[in-house]
């Protein structure tokens, strides 16, 4: 597809809806979101910018191939749950510390912030999967 | 004891990293292991001996009543020394015997897993431990008998044995469920002390019946006989181990260990004596006109193992007596002919008995072990096999009931171990032949050690039998029957009915050796009866349940998306109606709320665009008209306050409006497949879905389940999990299992996608 404005629109919109996942992820926890939604906008940016330009092309800002994320996602999610074996707890139980950030002031940060991440790989990798590969002929 | 078990599976694992070191030593070393444990449980001899039996328990599961504990008495031990001592000379024989095989690393992984689930099954406390070891043999078995996985005849066998014993299997464990639910517990040492209540139970006979099948099927009794000669298709280390010695007698432990609370009543007595003997005369019969040496002597195990039924089945002191002495002699000189039949076909390539002769000189070791085993198997004295023989007449003869027919057929079982120990022992090394076999040349030492130590240790234990009785066989016979019972055993009983039996014996044996030609012409004769034997049955079985399984799946599995989602969705309306209906439950409309003027508008587009999406004859169309539909709920999520659904449903949509977009791209023109009557059916399916999930709404509306789960997840929200949006604390914390799950279907399901799309892209390449 050669259309300039759309090409020029998904540059510049594309940085922002993966900013916009990221936010998504990370105030999940409190505010509409997670990883879920998160790893849908980002995943449909990278999808507008196959659309715009070229699938290869969005593959290459990819990095990771989407195998590899799902991979990856997976492993996340399943680490964030072994914390909680070292502490004496049941598998999975969310461990909890707050940290002092200068601007932030208190964050709480959690294991469930590591499986939210994963769940964030896990469904940008699934739904690239699927559609780069019915976009490349 | 737990660790006793546990070695040879950790030597297991370790072997074929191992064996790539050691090479050709790998059997001597490995064999050490077996040897440790045997000389463990040597030193537990005085102990039990005392009538002390050891019993350790280990945690497991135990809300279920399951533990890890094992149990170790007579009968147990017995085992334990066979199944450890017998071992060890067999793992020696396989690098004899195998150590030039490129993949004898895996056998010794099979082989040593085995021995530590068989030690398993002989040493567990508690009912379901036992069958977990069971279980582990048929498998470990499954995996030696189709070691030479490239012969077809070996895989075949290797299946047969898996499926018969495997589902005699299953129904020992709907038994031992029975019998743990009759006494309230799946401790084995507890259980003994229940025989009185389980024999008064009601379901004292379906227990019974299932752990029958369980037993009869590993232990190869009529009518399930025909896997094991099959099975003889294992290399031979194995079938010396696990098909005559070991294995096959997992299930003469299971009845042994079980008669001092199933015994003694009229169903087992006719089931087990009159299976085991029908066994015995089955297999006479078989043995008498087979030459191979390999199939003759799975015969006459399959012989042995209907005896030793036979025996426990009758109960007496005396016939456990039998039972227990002819267990051991049976294992020491069938393991011993087993490795001598290997090490001859081995040293000249032949099979056949007929073939074979005035190997004497040529290999005398293994003459020497094949003579002292073959003595033993005759029952001549001064071998245990004469005083295991003596006990079984005597036996027979003091049963109650059934002398005569018993007697009989004991009497037939003895003359056919004479007959083939002559045919095995005898015939190849001490006859001649009119062409001597050229290439014969004795084997290397682990070919032969086995043989002579076995074969000398029937002799030894005959020359004591004061203290084989006091060490070995009385704690054996205690344990079987349940209570100490003086045992003792000796050569000399006088003048009497069994030692007239036992001439009688000799001189069949000899005359039937004598004139086996004109013999088995005339058991040939019903030879065309074969195909109608037990293993039809199996055969037609087996085809049975693959045609029954292609049918269903071509039924169910028929690969048509319209077929499963069409069924998926009367499912989905029928049975929820019914229930609906049958419950009186059809919910009454709420009155009639006034509306928004946007939430018209958005149900207006809803239904229009559902209504485009039905009646267009675009593809693109009709994927745009769906999109809309979904903007269109989320458009209601918002209204309604649940932002998180709607941008999620928003994102979603977009994306399947894309995959369908990139789908259609590559179908061909649309065009009318349907006819009417599919399109009228289901335009009345998607209508009636469309109205039973209204009903379902409004029904939902009325009725509260359990609305202490979201309150609690609403309360406990920030303070155990510190997130205010409570559907993403439930995703990640609260129910962080499930998704887990989730996810890990997502992914596979990307995976199958993706395998699919791959496959598409790779023909085509292929076509260009």
């Amino acid at each position: 597809m050669n259309s300039l404005f759309l090409q020029t629109g998904a540059r510049a919109i594309k940085p922002l809806m993966l900013l916009f996942s990221v936010y998504l992820l990370l105030s999940g926890h409190n505010h509409p979101g997670g990883g879920f939604a998160g790893g849908l906008v980002a995943a449909a940016g990278f999808c507008l910018h196959a659309l715009a330009v070229d699938v290869h092309a969005a593959r290459k800002t990819l990095k990771l191939q989407p195998s590899a994320l799902i991979g990856l996602g997976l492993l996340f999610a399943l680490i964030s749950g072994i914390f909680a074996l070292f502490a004496g707890l049941p598998l999975m139980s969310g461990l909890w510390f707050t940290l002092h950030l200068p601007i932030f002031e208190e964050v709480k940060v959690g294991t469930p912030l590591i499986f939210d991440i994963g769940v964030y790989l896990v469904v940008i990798g699934i739904t690239l999967m699927i559609i780069m590969n019915l976009m490349e002929d | 004891m737990l660790y006793t078990i546990l070695a040879p599976f950790l030597l297991a694992v370790l072997a074929p990293l191992l064996h790539h070191r050691l090479k050709d030593l790998s059997g001597w070393l490995f064999a050490l292991v077996p040897l440790g444990v045997f000389l463990y449980y040597l030193s537990q001899v005085p102990q039990i001996a005392a009538g002390e039996p050891v019993y350790q328990s280990y945690a497991w599961v135990e809300s279920l009543g399951i533990s890890l504990s094992f149990y170790l008495d007579g009968l147990s031990l017995l085992f334990a020394l066979l199944i450890s001592g017998i071992g060890a000379l067999i793992v020696v024989y396989t690098g004899a015997y195998l150590g030039q095989d490129v993949n004898v690393h895996r056998f010794y992984l099979a082989l040593l897993a085995f021995m530590g689930s068989m030690l398993g099954v002989v040493l567990s406390g508690n009912l379901i431990t036992l069958f977990i070891f069971w279980e582990l043999t048929s498998i470990t078995s499954y995996l030696l008998i189709g070691y030479d996985h490239h012969k077809q005849e070996a895989r075949t066998a290797a299946l047969q044995a898996l499926l018969v014993t495997g589902g005699g299997g299953l129904a020992l464990l709907a038994g031992l469920i029975l019998m743990g639910h009759a006494t309230g517990t799946y401790d084995i040492p507890t259980i003994l002390q229940s025989g009185d209540m389980l024999r008064e139970h009601a379901l004292y006979l379906p227990i019974l019946l299932l752990l029958l099948a369980g037993a009869f099927t590993k232990s190869a009794q009529f009518p399930f006989h025909f896997w094991l000669p099959n099975a003889m298709a294992a290399p031979t280390p194995a079938s010396a181990y696990l098909h005559s010695s070991t294995m096959v007698k997992a299930g003469i432990y299971l009845l042994a260990r079980m008669q001092p609370v199933m015994g003694d009543t009229p169903p087992w007595f006719y089931l087990v004596a009159i299976g085991g003997s029908l066994t015995l005369v089955v297999s006479a019969y078989l043995a008498m006109r087979q030459v191979i040496l390999k199939k003759l002597l799975a015969y006459t195990t399959v012989g042995a193992l209907g005896l030793i039924t036979t025996c426990l089945g009758i109960g007496t002191d005396y016939a456990l007596k039998a039972a227990m002495t002819f267990l051991l002699v049976h294992a020491l000189y069938k393991a011993t002919l087993f490795m001598v039949a290997g090490g001859i076909s081995h040293s000249t390539h032949l099979y056949d008995t007929e073939k074979l002769g005035g190997l004497g000189r040529i290999m005398p070791f293994t003459a020497l072990g094949a003579g002292l085993a073959g003595l033993s198997m005759a029952g001549i004295p001064p071998f245990l096999g004469f005083i295991g023989k003596e006990s079984v007449y005597e036996a027979g003869l003091a049963s109650p009931g059934a002398m005569l027919w018993l007697t009989l057929t004991l009497l037939l079982a003895a003359v056919v171990n004479l007959f083939v120990g002559l045919l095995i022992a005898w015939k190849p090394f001490w006859t001649t032949l009119d062409a001597p076999l050229s290439e014969a040349h004795e084997g290397n030492v682990g070919l032969w050690l086995g043989p002579v130590l076995l074969g000398s240790l029937g002799l030894i234990l005959g020359f004591i039998p004061g203290t084989t009785a006091l060490y070995i066989v009385g704690p054996a016979v205690a344990a079987t029957a349940g209570e100490a019972i003086p045992v003792s055993l000796s050569h000399w009983h006088g003048f009497n009915l069994a030692l007239l039996l036992s001439v009688i014996t000799v001189a069949l044996g000899i005359l039937a050796y004598r004139f086996r030609h004109p013999l088995r012409r005339l058991l040939e004769a019903p030879g065309r009866l074969d195909p109608a034997g037990p293993e039809r049955g199996y055969h037609r079985l087996v085809e049975g349940m693959l045609w029954v399984s292609k049918k269903q799946t071509c039924l169910l599995q028929n690969g048509y998306l319209r077929v499963y989602i069409f069924t998926v969705i009367s499912f989905l309306v029928a049975l929820p109606i019914y229930t609906l209906v049958a419950g009186g439950g059809v919910p009454i409309p709420p009155e009639w709320p006034s509306f928004k003027l946007y939430e018209l508008g958005i149900a207006f587009l809803i239904a229009g665009a559902a209504i485009g999406a039905a009646c267009t004859n675009s593809r693109l169309t009709a994927v745009v008209c769906l999109g809309a539909v979904g903007y269109g709920v989320s458009l209601v999520y918002i209204f309604y306050g649940a932002p998180d659904l709607a941008m999620t449903q928003f994102v979603i949509e977009t994306l399947t409006v894309l995959i369908f977009v990139l789908v259609l791209y590559r179908l061909p023109r649309f065009t009318h497949f349907t006819s009417e009557f599919v399109k009228y059916r289901d335009m009345l399916l998607a209508g009636g879905a469309g109205v039973f999930v209204t009903i379902l709404t409004i029904a939902a509306l009325k009725v509260e389940i359990a609305p202490t789960i979201s309150t609690y997840f609403a309360e406990q929200s920030v303070p155990m999990a510190h997130g205010r949006n409570i559907v993403n604390v439930i995703l990640v914390d609260f129910r962080s299992l499930d998704t887990m799950g989730e996810l890990l279907v997502l992914a596979i399901a990307a995976l199958g996608a993706y395998g699919l799309l791959r496959l598409n892209k790779d023909e085509k390449k292929d076509k260009v």
